[in-house]
């Protein structure tokens, strides 16, 4: 066993309302420079849809991630021999077409305009030329279903969908959507780490953030075709790339990062997961339907004594181990398992974690009367408006079993607090539909809490990251304290 | 050209090529230790994608293979020439050279219609790379000119010109063979060194800085705080 610590993200999309707030909280703070405008470390899809960069999952198209050939862990297109070959033109590098052109708007015009009948407009310009342009796609070009016939049928998700099972998400009075917000997953296996050429990426071993050393990057891109989520992005005006840094310096502060600080619908959870790092590549390897278990098992129980013996020989603080032990992300992943991994046949083994959404409830019409609940409970789960296939395909490798299983626990908690809190229900049946869930009353409070409850310490679980000692090794903490500031010492400009 | 008032051979091959490889080293030593950041390939296929292979391409391609028979000719000259001995050889050897001259050329004529003329691409083209596409036209041109109207380059590289070259990297330059040479040959080598004094202040730095060790190295990389190494096993 060999422990390490991770800091884990949960997402819980039931409660996502779409209102890209971590989306802007992260581009003020970092991508809103020159060359990285048309960045979003952090965004937030609508699904069914393409994403961003658009139909990303396809990784036909983009063949990034891993692959197991002959029992050997491979990676799609960036392996040795292709970074060889292809160090010249790469075939599978996104576009700036497949993102989108930044723009923004000639405001002067708007004042400079000479007196006329027509109102003053302010035309868009291209933030990279700053020549007028005309918008043909953004971000979120699709949000909320826009564009549906082109955009939303194109989702790489579809796959195993019967025609009926597609028609039915398009048919008007059945229309339904969600919302995916997505930033790194700071993944166990990570694909752009391996793939690149100049060693810039690492994992840092204390926490696993996953950084670009932007001295080493030399821009070979390697890392932008290796990831399967597309979530590090070539700053083409300095020549590097660049990725979310999941806010380390508010993180080593005791802060959420921006985006978890400034969610609306507070869907995010942080917190630490002990993992066994001696497993990975051996979970790595496993068959799609097995990948969600495997990675699950990784996860070791922080309250194990023997686990704990193991991390703090290996070096992990005592504090952390503490903070592990009341990680939110464990909850919901490990003890009530409602959170899944996204793409996991990537076999990246991500560590960000989304709770599935429920789809709005079912009613089923009897003559005239709407009747909202039937003899089986969870007969909206089955028959429900996003095809359980679609969500198996985002979160379970393709595999129904897991998606129902987060899904049939959320609808019993759900019965559970109704009867507990209108009476509409009886309580005996709500604890029978619990038992269903392979849940309890107990673990129903906890989710409950947890969920509709939370305040910000119960969702941000930070441990402290210990700098100090890090510094301590270097040089005199009070003189590095005195001498050490924000920014760079040489200015991250682009070369001739 | 010998017997010049103005030492005007003694300025080109002697005193420039040991200025630019002054300049060489010490500019690019000073550029990796003090801008570091500035080490890229300065890729711009995220802009453009279509053109950029067939430029991109054919141009290192062409010009790695120039390069690599250069410096074989110059670590090898006796068996060059020995391989020459057999005209058949000789006309492989020339002709496949004169090829990868070619795509050189094509590809460059490639990069620097694409830097002309796509608007995005425009924007991230120094002057620099302006004044080198500039050098690199002449010394392609200048090469491929001697390749077809100085036959047989490759012999004569091997038994006249690198025998200068190593007299300047032993300290003891010789320069009868080279002020005896055609101009266009005379061009070809000053062009070189222009490059080489030039190279450092450029994009060409990427050169230097390609990925060797990734070959070697495992999948993952995991970096611990300070000077503590990892306590236990890398991840593969």
């Amino acid at each position: 066993m060999n422990v390490r610590s991770q800091i884990s993200m949960v997402f819980h999309l039931d409660k996502c309302i779409g209102c890209h707030t971590c989306s802007l909280a992260c581009k003020n703070i970092w991508t809103d420079r020159r060359g990285t405008e048309y960045m979003w470390w952090n965004n937030v899809e609508t699904k069914p849809g393409t994403g961003f960069p658009t139909q990303w999952e396809d990784q036909e198209k983009y063949r990034g991630g891993w692959k197991v050939v002959d029992g050997k862990l491979k990676l799609r297109s960036t392996d040795k021999r292709h970074t060889v070959t292809d160090i010249f033109h790469n075939p599978s590098q996104p576009t700036m077409d497949d993102y989108y052109e930044p723009w923004t708007y000639k405001y002067d015009e708007l004042f400079n305009a000479p007196e006329g009948a027509d109102q003053p407009t302010a035309r868009p310009i291209s933030m990279v030329t700053g020549e007028y342009i005309n918008i043909e796609s953004g971000p979120n070009w699709d949000d909320d279903l826009g564009g549906s016939p082109v955009y939303a049928e194109n989702d790489p998700n579809f796959k195993g969908l019967s025609h009926e099972q597609r028609q039915q998400l398009f048919a008007i009075e059945r229309l339904v959507f969600f919302y995916f917000p997505r930033i790194c997953n700071h993944c166990l296996n990570p694909s752009c780490v391996a793939s690149c050429p100049s060693g810039a990426l690492y994992k840092r071993g204390e926490d696993g953030i996953v950084l670009i050393d932007q001295k080493r990057c030399r821009g070979w891109r390697s890392c932008i075709a290796a990831c399967p989520y597309k979530k590090t992005f070539y700053n083409w005006s300095t020549g590097k790339s660049e990725k979310c840094v999941l806010c380390y310096p508010r993180l080593e502060t005791g802060q959420a990062p921006a985006c978890f600080h400034s969610c609306v619908g507070r869907i995010r959870y942080l917190g630490v997961l002990l993992y066994d790092a001696d497993r990975l590549e051996e979970v790595a390897k496993l068959p799609d339907d097995q990948l969600v278990d495997g990675q699950r098992s990784l996860i070791l129980n922080p309250n194990d004594p023997e686990v704990v013996a193991a991390a703090l020989k290996n070096g992990i603080h005592e504090s952390v181990v503490e903070h592990a032990q009341r990680s939110p992300v464990y909850q919901f992943v490990k003890e009530w398992k409602l959170a899944l991994p996204p793409h996991i046949e990537f076999r990246t083994l991500p560590m960000l974690f989304y709770v599935p959404p429920m789809s709005p409830v079912m009613a089923s019409k009897n003559d005239d009367t709407v009747e909202s609940v039937s003899e089986n409970f969870f007969h909206d789960i089955e028959e429900a408006r996003v095809p359980l296939q679609f969500l198996a395909n985002l979160f379970g490798a393709g595999h129904q079993a897991k998606v129902v299983y987060a899904l049939k626990k959320q609808k019993a908690v759900r019965m559970y607090r109704r009867a507990v809190t209108v009476g509409d229900i009886d309580l005996k049946t709500a604890e029978r539909l619990l038992t269903e869930a392979g849940s309890s009353v107990e673990e129903a409070e906890a989710i409950y809490r947890l969920t509709s409850l939370c305040t910000f310490d119960d969702r941000f679980v930070i441990p402290p990251m210990h700098r100090e000692e890090a510094i301590e090794m270097i040089k005199d903490p009070h003189e590095h304290r005195a001498s050490t500031g924000f920014g760079f010492v040489q200015s991250p400009e682009r070369g001739l | 050209m010998s017997g010049s008032p103005f030492f005007l051979d003694e300025i080109l091959f002697i005193v420039l090529p040991y200025l630019a490889f002054g300049i060489f080293l010490l500019v690019s030593i000073r550029r990796y230790i003090r801008e570091t950041f500035t080490f890229s390939s300065l890729s711009s296929q995220f802009l453009e994608n279509q053109q950029h292979f067939w430029g991109l391409v054919p141009f290192h391609y062409g010009i790695i293979t120039i390069l690599t028979g250069h410096v074989i000719g110059f670590l090898i000259p006796r068996e060059i020439l020995l391989w020459n001995s057999h005209p058949l050889r000789l006309y492989v050897l020339e002709i496949a050279a004169f090829i990868f001259g070619l795509l050189t050329m094509i590809g460059l004529i490639s990069i620097i219609i694409r830097r002309a003329t796509v608007p995005k691409i425009k924007m991230v083209t120094s002057w620099a790379d302006w004044v080198l596409f500039g050098m690199f036209v002449v010394q392609i041109l200048s090469g491929l000119y001697t390749a077809v109207f100085h036959s047989w380059g490759s012999s004569w590289y091997a038994a006249a010109a690198v025998p200068y070259l190593w007299s300047l990297l032993t300290l003891n330059p010789d320069i009868g063979a080279i002020t005896a040479m055609p101009w266009m040959v005379k061009l070809h080598i000053v062009g070189a060194y222009l490059i080489i004094a030039f190279f450092p202040f450029t994009r060409l730095v990427h050169a230097l800085v390609v990925p060797n060790p990734y070959l070697w190295r495992k999948p993952q990389v995991v970096r611990w705080y300070g000077i503590r190494k990892s306590p236990a096993r890398p991840l593969h």
